[in-house]
């Protein structure tokens, strides 16, 4: 029969085609690995770049992007959580919620490079911070909101009503219910929400070039007022830029290893919060 | 005597519906009133005025009085989480927390405040006890409140309402999701609770009411048709709809 | 008491924290467009210098084209421009030592506004600029005045050399062709493997292969773009190069290339959701009739999952727009206005990112970029708003 034959045709195609997507993905990850497992040593991931960055460690750039995440949430994730409470717990539905909702969406929507600016604009030069870690964390922050708030009340939205309710029904304060039961409830999916953030920010270029990000600072910083060197930036800055792009080389893939190992950890440690925590509160 | 609980004229709407029509009841100490009638008669949105639950709906507006103990708690300044801690409720479906079974009866003392360990296991146990739920789970009191059987859990829904010793229960269904064995235990529990507490219950299963309550509330489409003692009602009822939905002729 | 008052100062934040969206975007605007609309209010001239002629030339005034083709010496007559029958002589304050000697100048350059007034006044075929701080006092000579740079000017100019000296062009045209045809291309790229892949997923594959599949995606989404960028710089840039036996491998299609992997997993999410929203009911309707479940797919499916499968192409779109480091790392580059993808071009985004660090704060160049930025805001909220009102429309349905 015909159309049983182009049914065929076309289903082999699709799984074709996402054979191929998964391929793309392992070759890229595949590529990363294989080049910069050479590179990676104790002494690459713990010593100060030297030679113009062409020998040496990447030891700046791993501590810079850690503060960077660190900074970023913790403005980024007790806001967006708050947020998300309001959102979800105590405005009603209606145009109120719905202009919210479009304001994070919008939020989201922003281009990471127009999070720069506005970092630039905002942080480094109207309130005068600088170039600066707490410039960046808190462009970077900017960025991580919508994502915390849309993981956050899609975690708060699955928690049944009934438990509400019955919390409600014994007396308790909205307070009361939402730390008690609401959030304790939720929180395998919010802490899934917030690695997730920490994933996405630990990568992004565009929004600290312009708010924190140093080419060259062989050393780590002192004040929240300093430059830091950050694993993206200087991942680009080695691959196009440095002083010698081909000496260079191994060190990018290295820094290209240890950008996407973080990523890795992060999506790996939420799926298993997710698969462990989930299947316990079933 | 002066009743537990009374309302006097209530009307309630839901933005233009009408959702109770002039309701005028009352219920004695120490009773299990049932609430009866077809599905959207108004008889859980009843229960709710009680504790005030129907506060949490957007629209919804209640006119007229309802009085526990002589107190008209249709108040807009009466203070409604100190109300709800006085008035204990059963709902539809078990909804223990996913907290552990010791925890979720201490829920309602700990968030008023009491975190003594001594007072908490004295009063935890008491409510089991009183739920007739103690001996299935002493022993295992650290257990997940969500791996024990449904009939347990509802059980354990009833001890954990009782636990802030509230003298008024409200039950909405409360078998409804329940097997026909736990059901009964369930009903003899709420036979012997009636020493210490007055009990309103929604049902939709007429033996049920007759089997448990001492008076029974008929309501259709927003009315309280009939209210008499349940014998009364299912032997003898005086009016004719009441008499069709209990023999099963509609609804 | 103490309590109340924590518990008081809680609910206060949670309240507050829920307009922050809506507070950070309206700060984004405000920003962005404080910083752009001062654009409109210079004129392309270096700021502090002014131009003048000679009194006797006729001409009044001139575009930053005329001006760009006059010091770029592609115009070399005045007669091009409506003007006198003469070649135009070109004066600036480095060329003053060829008309003048050291003691004319006089000590620290302190007679050269002289010196400047004596040429400018003698010849009538010149045009000179030089900072206004030189300005003679009786100058004789005529300045000739420059309109603000116009918001159409800047959308419709085709030339961005926002350093070029004397006068500056800001034409914005060039880079929004770029980056939407790049963004156009990668979806175009896109859009039929992640469909083919969401329908995979919604409707063939079982779900053992679902579960491995989803991480997988999932994944392609968490990688940092700048890693894309490099896969590309190193892989793909030298692929297309060979492939096309191009002078450059950075190229506009390069750009698509990494531009539709990355917007892949979004495309495939929105799209698997859509397929996924397709009620059971209308998909055992046209099984029931004998359709084969590829006919029930693409005849009843993927019609009722359309305004779904619309919103993942815009928002993919949309993605593409605004990406950075894939178009700076990748794209070239180049200054070109150009529709081929077999060149270097350069998008919106990575013009920001490769130019900012070097534009004075302040300045004119400065304030272009963020002009820039307004323009890829606006583009990316437009997407946005318009993929809310499909989703929107969709659940109403």
């Amino acid at each position: 029969m015909n159309k049983r034959l182009s049914q065929k045709i076309f289903f082999t195609l699709f799984r074709l085609i996402s054979l191929m997507i998964v391929i793309v993905l392992f070759s890229i990850l595949g590529f990363i690995i294989f080049n910069g497992a050479k590179s990676i040593s104790w002494h690459f991931l713990t010593q100060m770049p030297t030679d113009g960055m062409t020998k040496g460690g990447i030891f700046p750039a791993i501590v810079g992007t850690l503060i960077l995440v660190l900074g970023s949430m913790i403005f980024a994730f007790p806001v967006g959580v708050a947020a998300a409470i309001y959102m979800n717990e105590y405005v009603k539905e209606g145009p109120v919620k719905r202009f919210m909702r479009l304001m994070t969406s919008n939020l989201a929507g922003v281009p990471s490079i127009v999070f720069g600016l506005f970092g630039m604009a905002l942080f480094v030069n109207q309130l005068h911070f600088g170039d600066s870690i707490i410039a960046g964390s808190l462009t970077l922050g900017l960025l991580a909101l919508p994502v915390v708030i849309r993981t956050t009340e899609e975690a708060l939205k699955q928690v049944d009503d009934s438990f509400r309710l019955a919390s409600i029904g014994l007396g308790a304060t909205k307070l009361q219910t939402i730390g008690k039961v609401t959030l304790p409830i939720a929180f395998p999916n919010i802490i899934t929400g917030l690695i997730l953030s920490i994933g996405r920010v630990s990568g992004e270029t565009a929004p600290i070039l312009f708010t924190v990000a140093a080419y060259f600072l062989p050393k780590l910083p002192h004040s929240i007022f300093d430059q830091v060197m950050a694993l993206p930036y200087h991942l680009y800055v080695i691959a196009t830029s440095g002083t010698n792009i081909t000496e260079s080389r191994p060190i990018a893939y290295g820094t290209a290893l240890v950008l996407i190992s973080i990523v890795l950890i992060c999506n790996i440690t939420a799926s298993v919060i997710r698969n462990v925590l989930g299947k316990r509160n079933k | 005597m002066t009743p537990k609980i009374e309302t006097k004229n209530l009307q309630l709407y839901y933005g233009a519906h009408h959702a109770l029509k002039g309701i005028d009841f009352s219920a004695n100490a120490n009773t299990v009133t049932a609430l009866i009638g077809p599905s959207g008669c108004g008889k859980s949105t009843f229960l709710r005025c009680f504790n005030r639950m129907n506060d949490l709906i957007d629209g919804c507006d209640v006119e007229g009085q309802i009085l526990i103990d002589g107190m008209n708690i249709n108040d807009r300044y009466l203070n409604v989480d100190e109300l709800r801690k006085k008035v204990g409720m059963v709902f539809q479906k078990p909804n223990p927390f996913p907290k552990s079974i010791f925890e979720n009866v201490a829920y309602g003392l700990r968030i008023n405040g009491i975190n003594e360990k001594k007072i908490l296991e004295e009063k935890v146990e008491k409510a089991l006890k009183q739920a007739a739920l103690w001996e299935e789970v002493k022993d295992n009191l650290k257990k997940s409140a969500m791996s024990i059987s449904g009939g347990q859990q509802q059980r354990l829904c009833i001890a954990r309402a009782l636990a802030v010793e509230p003298s008024l229960v409200l039950m909405d269904e409360p078998t409804s999701a329940l097997d026909p064995i736990s059901t009964s235990k369930v009903e003899e529990l709420i036979y012997q609770l009636k020493e210490k507490y007055t009990i309103l219950i929604v049902t939709h299963n007429m033996q049920q009411a007759a089997r448990v309550s001492d008076k029974t509330a008929f309501f259709y489409i927003g009315e309280m048709i009939e209210y008499n003692d349940t014998t009364e009602i299912f032997t003898n009822p005086k009016i004719e709809r009441t008499q069709n939905y209990i023999t099963g002729r509609f609804g | 008491m103490f309590k109340k008052i924590i518990n008081k100062i809680i609910e206060g934040f949670i309240k507050t924290s829920g307009w922050v969206s809506s507070i950070i975007v309206l700060l984004i605007i405000i920003f962005l467009f404080k910083e752009a609309s001062g654009l409109f209010n210079k004129t392309p001239l270096e700021e502090g210098y002014m131009l003048v002629v000679n009194k006797k030339n006729p001409i009044d005034k001139l575009n930053p084209d005329q001006l760009k083709n006059i010091f770029d010496r592609d115009s070399t007559s005045w007669k091009t421009l409506g003007g006198m029958n003469a070649d135009i002589e070109i004066f600036t304050v480095e060329d003053i030592s060829t008309f003048y000697n050291d003691s004319m100048i006089g000590e620290n350059m302190s007679n050269l506004p002289w010196c400047i007034n004596d040429h400018i006044s003698k010849t009538e075929n010149v045009i000179s600029y030089f900072p206004e701080k030189y300005l003679p006092k009786n100058f004789e000579g005529k300045i000739l005045h420059l309109d603000k740079i116009s918001v159409y000017q800047f959308l419709k100019n085709k030339i961005w050399l926002p350093s070029a000296r004397p006068v500056s062009q800001v034409g914005a045209m060039p880079l929004i062709i770029s980056t939407l045809l790049v963004s156009l291309v990668a979806i175009l790229i896109a859009l039929p493997i992640g469909l083919a892949a969401a329908i995979y997923l919604a409707e063939v594959a079982d779900s053992r292969i679902r579960t491995i599949l989803k991480p997988v995606i999932e994944l392609l989404a968490g990688i940092p773009s700048v890693v894309y960028g490099f896969f590309g710089l190193v892989i793909i840039v030298p692929f297309v190069q060979k492939i096309f036996n191009l002078p450059v491998g950075e190229t506009g299609l390069t750009g698509s290339i990494i531009l539709a992997i990355m917007a892949l997993p979004t495309i495939i999410t929105v799209a698997e959701d859509a397929l996924r929203s397709v009620p059971k009911a209308m998909k055992e309707a046209s099984l029931a009739l004998g359709a084969t479940h590829w006919q029930t797919i693409y005849k009843v499916m993927i019609p009722y999952a359309s305004s779904g499968i619309t919103a993942a192409a815009i928002l993919g779109i949309g993605r593409a727009i605004g990406e950075t480091m894939v178009a700076l790392m990748v794209t070239g580059n180049a200054n070109n206005f150009t529709f081929s993808l077999l060149k270097p071009i350069r998008t919106i985004p990575a013009t920001i990112a490769a130019e900012l660090g070097e534009a004075s704060y302040g300045g004119l160049h400065f304030k272009a970029l963020f002009a820039l930025g307004c323009i890829l805001f606006l583009i990316t909220l437009m997407i946005n708003v318009y993929v809310e009102y499909l989703s929107g429309k969709k659940q109403t349905k």
